[in-house]
């Protein structure tokens, strides 16, 4: 116990795995993406918006979405951070290397935008509305692990 | 027709960064016996009691079980709710409506958190979506710090007016004896020099992780006069929600669909036209320094862009025009599954006149938030006038 204190405490270590279902939208992005390297999005027929991730419903027209189309590689920045705070990764349950640049991302043709990694961590070089590029892996396992990350363009 | 309802007491523990004097059924206890000594009840009195708590940052299911004699639960009506930075808002609102509705009298709502106990940011991560966003996301701060650069851009707000919100938040928690982070001589070049997190977020831009809990008594028209001198009357509440990812909502903190959507809904309930001029305070959950600026004008205190004048004008100072977290705010204080809930207990004290060194004079209009991560919102206006 590091602290003074007049009660007790007890410690408990909890060590799980999840494993969850990626759904038929998902399965279709993340195939797309593991076999050709490339992004597909799903539009709304009543609004326009071209959604990534791809989902089966527009929340906004409450209409059923079965238009793909390709999106990308190329996107805009929407919003950057580079982390500087050390914290857990729940993917792994390790440490995560800090610091990292991470991004929103809208890829081009799309309405909605993802988060990922960045290339940089210098925060004088990086700004909102800058051109990017996903930079994709060479073995690709079907997750959005296939991409590296993006890849800040020269202006 | 609804009834009409009014909170009529409410209790806080001294919150803090590790109470480890107490557990959590000790802690709950403190907060629930202070409500009912400012109500001058006992839990006979109290027809039905809800429970907030966010359990995964404690990883203690079923608080409602395994705390039910700290929060006054055996054979009571009652349910949980977990819904992140509004679990409060959503406890409160709950209460609402059983009062409303005709069914229960007396309502308790009660929320906590004991953060000290557990992992908050790897929990706050997990909020991602574990397919899409999760592998990026570093816990609430680095989600902010995304947001913060949008808004930062499409505002031209600086770090040194972000600073200023962080400076107001912990002076004002001088005055608040509840309050965890009490900074009497806290400074805007404190708040730039402090480390950076995530940029632009520095330690002093976020709220601090804490252990505390609050209980809030509402009442049906009859009672609430009877057992509160001063009742503060529920004019209006209102939830909205976002689409599902963390990149649906096109401009994050710059453009927040969920709370100009939940703000406009209650302002037209309460008949409130110009939300700065006819409220005299508000409690808002703003979480990080940032967001507090970019809520002055999703909550239209000001226009697009001026949320950085406004603080640099002292609107918001407790001496201001419409004074924002006399309190201390989140940004003092939060223990997560009570926090939304402090908003509220805190608006209901300012129109009671209890808020003690805090008290905004003659406060007759309040308006308290809670706020899900960009995702979703809940807002609840306060007044001393009966709706």
């Amino acid at each position: 116990m590091s602290e003074e204190s007049p009660t007790l405490r007890v410690d408990f270590l909890l060590d799980t795995e999840y494993q969850y279902a990626v759904g038929q939208y998902g399965t279709r992005f993340f195939t797309e993406l593991r076999d050709h390297a490339r992004f597909v999005g799903v539009q709304c027929l009543e609004c326009g918006r071209v959604y990534v991730p791809p989902r089966p419903v527009c929340g906004i027209c409450y209409r059923e979405l079965q238009e793909w189309v390709e999106v990308g590689p190329g996107g805009t920045i929407v919003g950057w951070t580079v982390v500087r705070i050390p914290f857990i990764d729940p993917m792994t349950g390790e440490q995560r290397p800090v610091p990292y640049g991470f991004a929103i991302v809208r890829l081009d043709g799309a309405s909605t935008s993802l988060y990922h990694f960045l290339d940089e961590t210098d925060e004088r070089k990086i700004r909102v509305g800058q051109r990017v590029c996903a930079v994709f892996r060479e073995k690709r396992e079907g997750s959005l692990r296939d991409v590296l990350h993006f890849r800040l363009l020269e202006e | 027709m609804p009834r009409r309802v009014a909170i009529i007491a409410t209790g806080q523990t001294k919150h803090t960064a590790r109470r480890l004097d107490v557990n959590i059924r000790e802690l709950i206890t403190e907060a629930v016996t202070r409500a009912l000594q400012d109500a001058d009840l006992t839990m006979r009195d109290i027809d039905a009691v809800l429970l907030g708590n966010m359990e995964p940052f404690e990883g203690f299911l079923f608080p409602e079980l395994w705390a039910v004699e700290g929060w006054g639960g055996y054979m009571k009506p009652s349910v949980k709710f977990n819904t992140g930075g509004t679990v409060g808002t959503t406890t409160a609102i709950a209460a609402y409506y059983y009062v409303a509705s005709g069914i229960y009298d007396v309502v308790m709502a009660v929320g906590f958190e004991k953060q000290s106990e557990g992992h908050t940011q790897t929990a706050i991560t997990t909020v991602g979506d574990p397919i899409w966003e999760r592998s990026v996301m570093a816990g609430a701060i680095g989600n902010f710090a995304v947001m913060a650069t949008t808004y930062m851009h499409e505002s031209g707000v600086t770090e040194e007016q972000a600073a200023k919100a962080a400076v107001k938040a912990r002076r004002n928690a001088c005055l608040n004896e509840y309050a965890h982070l009490q900074m009497p001589d806290i400074t805007v070049e404190d708040v730039l020099r402090s480390e950076v997190l995530a940029y632009p977020v520095k330690r002093l831009d976020m709220c601090p992780q804490s252990d505390g809990a609050v209980a809030v008594i509402f009442a049906e028209e009859s009672k609430a006069q009877r057992l509160a001198p001063r009742p503060a009357w529920i004019r209006a509440v209102a939830t909205a929600h976002e689409q599902q990812y963390m990149g649906d909502s096109p401009k994050r903190l710059a453009e927040m669909r969920s709370l100009i959507a939940a703000s406009r809904r209650a302002y037209q309930a309460a008949g409130i036209t110009n939300p700065r001029k006819e409220l005299d305070v508000a409690e808002i959950y703003e979480v990080a320094s940032f967001a507090e600026l970019a809520m002055y004008e999703n909550l239209g205190f000001c226009d697009r862009g001026e949320g950085g004048k406004l603080i640099d004008m002292g609107v918001t100072e407790l001496t201001g025009e419409l004074p924002v977290n006399p309190s201390g705010g989140v940004m003092s204080t939060n223990p997560i599954g009570a926090t939304a809930l402090i908003r509220v207990a805190e608006a209901a004290l300012q129109i009671m006149g209890k808020a003690g060194r805090r008290q905004v004079e003659g406060a007759r209009m309040a308006l308290a938030t809670g706020y899900g991560g960009n995702a979703w919102t809940d807002v609840m206006i306060l007044s001393q006038e009966k709706p």
